[in-house]
């Protein structure tokens, strides 16, 4: 690193620097007073309004389609079917070649001869309102012959369970086995050795803004306008293009507020694409908003696992050894382009990465299954890793009679041990297990809730702690798809200008879904160049006006985003400096800029506002002294390149209290300690991480799509389907400890998905901690009052 | 999800309102708080031809007590249940009950009357409109009849209600001296419809019930008016007396399993708590658990 | 009539004559006849509350209620109860403690705390809790929001002490 003198203060040590500090976010008054931009707010000059008509049977041939009636309806301008799309729009495989043996069968846009889902999509109609096509959509007639359904993992490769895609020969997407040390011997040299098999319900995002996008195909330009509410522009670009047969630059994707992402909206659907081809061949804007019970149906749903876990300890409560056997079923086809191998990936990846043990088995199977498609939702994989490890943990304590906290202890890697490296082959730079647990403990008083515990046993009030540390893949380089050869960005862009008043405008590659994107990247370009965050505007989700790359997803953001918005402030800093050195006869090691204006590095004192600077650049650049060219724009992109992905880590604990008369939980309490490196803006951490919680603890005690043994999804609307709601949730406390990446200057890790991860492992725990007492062991989400009644051999 | 189109009536008066139902049979449906009959017809699982909204006729608005007897207009709607001080004084069932029927925004809107024609078993009111011994009045363009609660509902969605009458309001005694009342029921978030209720009422002379009424819901196809009440009345309590009263009370539910419960989980539960209302209603915390540790 | 039908409403306080097919939701009629895109749409059968508004003083999910049920109505939205300054406060409270994100869920759970407010000057946690338990946000878990109405609750309450 070079650079001028004040460079070797570290850019987050600034004067007002914003960075570790808490700011509102910019421009929510938007948000607050109902001024936002969503995507289903949308309206456009001969705009038209497709609804797919779906599949109502989980697999079947389409015998025929008639639509003559539903043509003839008011306000239709056409009825599609997937043979007509086929012209405009090509299929896909949803394969990636690093995934070895992951292999999928070509999706369309609307089913072509068959459907394999509920909820497949088998013809458009585009009307004039969303109303007048939904009533013409009644009158399709569809002569379905139905087919065998496969709908239950366990026996989809059995030799007597129908293929769904005869070409790929049977029904496994993808299998993965890994052997790391030796799990035979240690398990034989262990004292005990306790299994148990963890059943995950299927569950879906729920955003409270339903996917939406609109398509602009305009003829004349031969120009598509995708605006969408995604996480990935770029990624959307370069899909839209590829399979429409356009250059990207003849497609643009706008993408303004989004509400609420969780990577639901991080994927290519068939109905989006579909949305984009019917522009095309209608030549109009087309608007297609899926409705509730169509989110339920198709977005993408997560976590159907079912997952058998050994684990070996000693008596000293050394563990040995971590063995599991895992197996998904994703639906017909993997989900297009991250595939939907990745969760399964990730769950052999994680299972015991707190630990100490080097000896490690596992196995995972995907198999396709007629149901809807399941891919990467918030924390992929994470939640099921740990709560697999940190259940077998606990069973393993229970097992030789030790603390949950103390087995902890004794077996979570050292925090001077890093880096290492995890039987999986997960690489470590830095993590702070003990200290995380030591904060932890203190903050929920861990021996007084133990005290509070034993004395509401005698009162026959059950109240159970439960534990979870966890890990957290963030910050993923090209090793999570690039290499794989999807044309999915790892590296982010920031560009940084000065305009002529001397505010900043800042264009970005990461995308804004409430995270705060907007907020880190002003807070930190404010920071480094020593502007108020009021004199930073940020332009984010536009592929025509931001530099190219990856979007917000995997907690990628803060850690690349923000380095990248942190070198690019550093150059526009340095080329400002220049600027004011030779206007001010001074050096630019000899100024800074401090509160907008350039002042004396050395005593602080005001020497040129920036909004005087740039009117002399931009407007009497002949007074300035010859040879100097300013250049007040300046863009970088970054990259990790050293490791893969940057770790992090943190523990949580649940308390809770179980009416073991009626089942039901109550949830008294949750804290999070976590690490996700240097900490931008404490506020949006801590509320990323309580918006993850939550949703772990739906998974833990509410969430499921129920399907019923016809692949029928039967609680597909909001009464049914249980999200977490306000008053069933417990205030969280969150706790940090600090433990920088040095492979950016900025420091940060991920953390949107480390709440996620460990939430449900932790109330899974507390369940089974408050029901010590019965002899009563549960290993199954959500946990509900039928299954805790169930298990204590009330009903 | 957009509703189907239909033809829209507003009635501007009872009268008017029965001559449209006469004129389009069950084609037509009433339209009240519409809480329950929107999101149906939204998600198209219903399309009538014809609404007919009665949401301005001031004729059934209204709670007043006439004698001994409070009557409850068919327009009145939760939240009223929640502020009206008549329920306060002579119904204070209604009025719990009604605080546990879904959320502000839906109570701003639905009706007592919506409530019961309507019908769902895991609704709060029908089991408390049982319980307090209440008659519904309707209303046909031959003239008006009086159903008792008890009668009046008939199955899930089901009820008494012909397609041409109206319900328009809801007769009870007004309270009894020395009545108790309790309500209870388990949903798994609040405002969720039950998977089991109860609603009581009680008298309770020297430690003992002279008269209880046990109303459960969700836990069959109607509210239940339990007899396994009249093995806990006029006797001294003790918990083989109750455990009597819940096995009886299992003989008698029928109830249908779903998503959220099993059959048995229901007949647990209901078990649960009629032991938890016999011992809140006596004071006795020691009834409260059964034989279940 | 399955035909058009007249209506005469306030909405925020302006008097509107318009005409509505009986089938329009009054959600939709307010976002894309009167292009008031605050109320949101989130599950069109009246669980998740992002189309709270307020009807006569009221609130209601606009989804629930027909367009042709609000004639005569007093209707106030989102917009218009920013544009009164009624709600500055709590959305200076929910800025100041971030209780968004998305923001989708924002202007319904504005005007149900608003709601309880009202007519509980001082709720504890607990009340605050269950008042909002009708409006689904997917974003913050709730707890910043609570936050933010017992923030304000306090202010208000100082203010008019």
């Amino acid at each position: 690193m070079t650079g001028s003198a004040m460079d070797a203060l570290s850019v987050l040590d600034r004067p007002n620097s914003y960075i570790g500090k808490t700011v509102p976010r910019p421009n929510l008054d938007r948000l607050l007073q109902g001024r936002g931009q969503y995507v289903s707010d949308l309206e456009l000059p001969r705009m038209a309004h497709v609804v797919f008509l779906r599949s109502p049977h989980a697999h079947a041939r389409i015998v025929s389609i008639d639509a003559d009636a539903a043509r003839r309806m008011p306000g239709v301008v056409a009825v599609v079917s997937g043979r007509e799309l086929e012209t405009v729009i090509t299929p896909w495989v949803g394969v990636l070649s690093h995934m070895k043996g992951l292999k999928s069968a070509p999706q369309r846009a609307i089913a072509v001869g068959r459907v394999c889902w509920q909820g497949e999509a088998v013809a458009a109609v585009v009307a004039t309102s969303r109303a007048a096509a939904e009533d013409a959509a009644e009158q399709i007639a569809v002569d379905y012959e139905q087919l065998d359904a496969v709908t239950d993992m366990r026996t989809a490769l059995d030799p007597s369970t129908p293929i769904i895609h005869a070409s790929l020969g049977d029904n496994l997407a993808f299998e993965r086995a890994l052997h790391a040390g030796d799990v035979d011997l240690a398990l034989s040299g262990s004292d005990a050795v306790v299994e148990a098999e963890f059943l995950f319900g299927r569950h879906t995002g729920v955003t409270l803004e339903p996917r939406a996008v609109v398509a602009d195909w305009n003829a004349a330009e031969a120009r598509l306008t995708i605006y969408q509410g995604t996480q990935a522009p770029h990624m959307v670009q370069n899909i839209a293009a590829l399979h429409l047969g356009l250059k990207e630059t003849q497609v643009r994707v706008v993408c303004k507020d989004v509400g609420g992402s969780f990577g639901i909206k991080v994927h290519i659907y068939a109905d989006e694409m579909a949305t984009y081809a019917l522009s095309k061949l209608l030549r109009r804007p087309i608007k297609f908003v899926a409705d509730r019970v169509e989110s339920f149906n198709t977005d993408i749903h997560a976590r159907d696992h079912r997952c058998k876990g050994r684990i070996g300890v000693k008596q000293d409560g050394t563990i040995t050894a971590f063995e599991i056997d895992d197996l998904t079923g994703i639906g017909p086809y993997s989900m297009y382009p991250r595939t939907s191998a990745v969760e399964a990936n990730q769950v052999v990846n994680l299972v015991g990465g707190p630990y100490l043990t080097q000896n490690y088995r596992a196995r995972a199977r995907v198999v396709f299954q007629n149901k809807n498609v399941m891919c990467q939702y918030r924390a992929v994989g994470h939640p099921i890793a740990c709560s697999v490890t940190e259940g077998l943990v606990d069973l393993a304590a229970a097992k030789i009679g030790m603390d949950p906290v103390e087995i902890r202890r004794r077996n979570l890697i050292a925090d001077d041990a890093y880096p290492c490296t995890s039987p999986s082959g997960m690489k470590f730079e830095r993590l702070s297990h003990h200290a995380s647990l030591t904060k932890l403990l203190q903050m929920m008083d861990y021996e007084g809730l133990r005290a509070e515990q034993a004395a509401l046993r005698g009162t026959k009030v059950h109240r159970g702690i439960g534990i979870a540390s966890f890990i957290e893949i963030t910050n993923p380089s090209a090793a999570f798809y690039g290499v794989g050869g999807a044309k999915i960005s790892s590296q982010d862009g920031v560009a940084v200008r000065l305009d002529a008043q001397g505010s900043v405008i800042c264009q970005t590659s990461i995308t804004e879904q409430g995270q705060g994107s907007e907020s880190l990247t002003a807070q930190i370009v404010g920071s480094v160049l020593g502007v108020s965050m009021d004199r930073v505007r940020v332009i984010l989700g536009d592929t025509d006006n931001t530099p190219y790359g990856g979007g917000t997803w995997a907690s990628r953001g803060a850690g690349i985003g923000g380095e990248a918005a942190l070198q690019a402030a550093k150059v526009l800093r340095a080329n400002i400096l220049d600027v004011a050195a030779a206007i001010l006869q001074s050096t630019p090691a000899g100024l800074d800029i401090a509160g907008n204006s350039v002042v004396d590095a050395i005593d602080g004192t005001p020497r040129i506002e920036l909004s005087e600077l740039a009117r002399i650049v931009y407007f009497r650049p002949d007074t300035l002294p010859p040879g100097i060219r300013p250049e007040l724009m300046a863009t970088r992109h970054f990259v990790p390149r050293q490791y893969p992905f940057a770790f992090t880590n943190g523990v949580q604990a649940s308390w809770l209290e179980i009416d073991t008369e009626t089942g039901f939980i109550k949830l008294l309490k949750h804290w999070v300690v976590e690490d996700c490196g240097t900490i931008i803006n404490p506020q949006l951490v801590d509320e990323q991480i309580r918006g993850g919680v939550v949703q772990g603890l739906g998974a833990a005690l509410f969430e499921k799509c129920i399907y019923d043994e016809r692949g029928q999804l039967t609680n597909a609307n909001m009464a049914d389907y249980l999200v977490p709601m306000s008053g069933e949730m417990p205030d969280i406390e969150i706790g940090h400890v600090v433990s920088p990446t040095l492979e950016s200057e900025l420091g940060a890790k991920g953390a949107g998905e480390a709440g996620t991860a460990g939430a449900a492992a932790a109330v899974a725990n507390a369940v089974n901690d408050a029901l010590r007492p019965f002899g009563v062991i549960i290993t199954e989400i959500p946990l509900t009052p039928q299954v805790i009644l169930t298990a204590l051999g009330r009903i | 999800m957009k509703a189907a189109a239909f033809a829209y009536a507003r009635a501007t008066s009872v009268v008017n309102a029965l001559e449209l139902l006469a004129a389009h049979g069950d084609k037509a449906k009433v339209l009240s708080g519409g809480q329950s009959l929107m999101p149906a017809m939204n998600l198209r699982l219903l399309s009538p031809d014809l609404l007919v909204d009665i949401g301005g006729l001031a004729e059934l608005q209204g709670v007043a007590v006439k004698g001994g007897t409070l009557v409850i207009g068919a327009l009145t709607r939760h939240v009223d249940l929640l502020r009206s001080a008549e329920v306060a004084l002579h119904a204070p069932l209604l009025r719990e009950a009604a605080a546990h029927i879904a959320h502000p925004a839906i109570r701003n809107r639905g009706t007592l009357g919506g409530s019961l024609a309507h019908a769902d078993p895991a609704s709060e009111l029908p089991a408390c409109i049982a319980v307090l011994d209440a008659t519904i009045v309707v209303r046909a363009p031959s003239g008006e009849r009086r159903i008792a609660a008890t009668e009046f509902f008939k199955g899930i969605y089901e009820t008494a209600l012909l397609p041409q009458e109206l319900l328009v309001a809801v007769e009870m005694p007004a309270r009894g001296k020395g009545s108790a009342f309790f309500f209870q029921e388990y949903a798994r978030r609040h405002g969720d419809y039950a998977i089991a209720g109860l609603a009581a009422r009680a008298t309770i002379d020297d430690g003992r019930f002279s008269d209880l009424r046990l109303g459960f819901f969700a836990v069959g196809d109607r509210p239940l008016l339990a007899a396994a009440a009249s093995k806990l009345t006029n006797v001294s309590v003790t918990p083989t007396v109750l455990a009597d009263a819940a096995a009886t009370l299992v003989d008698e539910l029928d109830p249908q399993g779903d998503q959220q419960a099993s059959p048995a989980m229901r007949r647990h539960l209901a078990q649960v708590l009629l032991r938890r209302c016999v011992a809140a209603l006596l004071a006795r915390p020691d009834l409260e658990t059964g034989a279940a540790q | 009539m399955i035909a058009p039908m007249p209506v005469s409403l306030l909405i925020n306080g302006e008097p509107m004559d318009a005409v509505v097919l009986p089938r329009l939701s009054l959600a939709d009629f307010l976002r894309e006849n009167l292009k008031l895109t605050g109320t949101h749409v989130g599950c069109e059968h009246g669980v998740c509350g992002a189309c709270t508004i307020r009807v006569d003083g009221e609130i209601v999910r606009s989804c629930l209620m027909l367009a042709v049920q609000a004639h005569g109505a007093s209707i106030e939205t989102i917009e218009g109860l920013s544009d009164s300054g009624e709600v500055a406060d709590l959305q200076a409270a929910f800025r100041q403690r971030n209780a968004l994100q998305c923001g989708y869920c924002t202007p319904g759970m504005l005007i149900t705390a608003q709601d309880l407010l009202k007519q509980s000057p001082v709720p504890d946690r607990a009340a605050i809790r269950q008042h909002l338990s009708g409006n689904y946000c997917r974003c913050t878990g709730y707890q910043a929001i609570v936050d933010a109405v017992e923030a304000t609750a306090k202010a208000r309450a100082g203010r008019s002490a």
